[in-house]
């Protein structure tokens, strides 16, 4: 009877992964089609705007369905609630990526602030490798790795902050860059969420590995929108 | 909370075979603790050792300590009629007498000595009340117990056992034989109770102990692996082999 639980339960994670690696790909093409100005690779995005809510209910409905059924407890309670909040999580992420697709849609305006585009850049590549790594202790069970992922968060914070300042400076130095800076604020607030929501994956995996709630949220974490 | 019974290093042999290798467990007042563990772990034995059932088999040999309120209760100085009054006990089948509800739920207080008609009539509906089978049987009270449904019937042993106003009760599987309504009212039954009494309650079924133990304990052939509050063994029990247990991978 376990061996059918377990069975679903590999699946479930096998589908999870999947997610999390599509949604990773999502962030790389938004942030890309972004500082390209590549508004075809955006709109396809967009045009395939279901896919991870689609997969994220999937997911959700499959966990409750286990939870119903098999009626874990301890461990695979664990186990399975994680992967439920987990894929929330996930697709706020997926959500964020199709809002910088969104952004590149919208976007007009020249000329650009290149600083501010290597910050996009920069966070995009950390919050990536963050978002891979979660999902490996996610995986491996490796509360310290998750730990340590969540501390990067405030990498992240800090680029935020950066880059604000950047945009506020390139406006005062050039207005005429005002139109293009708008969406500047809205890509890089997007990013910074996404760290965020990083940092709840990773406080799953804590409970997942120890039935411990925690928030892991960075103490110095920006606070402003 | 206050420790109402300490079990310390509890060995207990049938001839050879040691059956119990060393429980040490504690339980609380007016708290509900759920045993559990495989079919032969030891649970029904340890808990029959609570108020010395198992004291008239043959080639038993028990060692170690376990006090009921600080005393041990197997010293030579333990009355043993007072331990079953204080520390009473309901059983896996409905075990009705063959006589009217009334007596039977009277019965502990005659054996005791209570000849107060008032007292003893007024023990008798407090009791059925307490057990949640009052309304069931207060027009009934001269009919025989056996003649109600298992459900009926378990309740009716439960008031038996709270009339004498004990403050521990042991309960050796005690909705194994019965249907899942009969089970639930006796599962709400012991949610209303455990604030005036301490339970102590051997089970199968993990769902039922989730639900309303305060404190679980599980043990494997002989030894107590692992015991802490419910909520705690059911979401992240320290050892993996408890987890393993209580989601059906062995047992």
């Amino acid at each position: 009877m376990h061996e059918i639980f377990l069975d679903e339960l590999k699946k479930l994670n096998t589908q999870f992964m999947e997610m999390g690696v599509f949604v990773n790909d999502q962030i790389d093409q938004a942030t890309r089609a972004f500082v390209d100005h590549d508004k075809k690779t955006a709109q396809s995005m967009v045009d395939n705007e279901e896919k991870i809510p689609t997969e994220s209910i999937d997911i959700q409905k499959k966990a409750l369905k286990l939870m119903a059924l098999q009626q874990p407890v301890a461990t695979d309670f664990r186990v399975v609630i994680s992967i439920l909040k987990a894929t929330t999580d996930l697709e706020r992420i997926g959500e964020n990526a199709m809002s910088i697709a969104l952004e590149t849609i919208r976007v007009k305006g020249n000329p650009r602030i290149p600083e501010v585009e290597e910050i996009i850049s920069n966070m995009t590549h950390n919050v990536r490798h963050m978002l891979i790594q979660i999902l490996t202790a996610y995986v491996q069970d490796d509360e310290k790795m998750a730990r340590e992922v969540a501390s990067r968060d405030g990498v992240i914070d800090h680029d935020y902050v950066r880059a604000r300042k950047l945009i506020v400076d390139g406006i005062e130095d050039d207005p005429s860059r005002a139109v293009a800076s708008s969406s500047y604020f809205v890509v890089t607030r997007l990013l910074e969420r996404i760290g965020d929501h990083i940092v709840n994956l990773a406080s799953w995996v804590v409970y997942k590995t120890t039935g411990e709630l925690e928030e892991l949220t960075n103490p110095s974490e920006t606070k402003t929108i | 909370m206050t420790t109402i019974i300490s079990a310390k290093d509890v060995h207990l042999s049938y001839g050879n075979y040691e059956a119990l290798h060393g429980v040490n467990l504690n339980f609380q007042e007016k708290e509900l603790t759920a045993l559990i563990g495989p079919s032969g772990c030891g649970k029904s034995t340890f808990l029959r050792c609570l108020n010395r059932m198992n004291d008239d088999i043959e080639n038993i040999k028990i060692t170690g300590e376990i006090k009921f309120e600080g005393q041990n209760i197997y010293s030579s100085k333990m009355d043993l009629v007072k331990l079953r009054k204080e520390v009473g006990m309901v059983f896996q089948q409905p075990t009705p007498f063959p006589f009217s509800v009334y007596d039977n739920v009277a019965y502990g207080l005659k054996i005791a000595g209570v000849k107060d008609k008032d007292l003893i009539d007024q023990r008798v509906e407090e009791s059925l009340k307490q057990a949640a089978i009052w309304k069931e049987t207060k027009d009934n009270l001269k009919r025989n117990a056996q003649a109600f449904s298992g459900g009926q019937q378990q309740r009716i042993c439960i008031a038996r056992a709270l009339a004498v106003r004990p403050k521990v009760v042991l309960l050796d599987e005690p909705t194994s034989a019965l249907d899942p309504i009969s089970s639930s009212e006796i599962e709400e039954t012991l949610m209303e109770l455990k604030h005036q009494y301490t339970f102590i309650m051997v089970t199968h079924n993990l769902q039922q102990a989730g639900r309303i133990s305060d404190q679980t304990a599980f043990l494997m052939n002989g030894d107590l692996i692992e015991a802490g509050p419910t909520e705690e063994m059911f979401i992240a029990p320290e050892k993996q082999i408890t987890s393993d247990y209580l989601n059906g991978r062995f047992g």
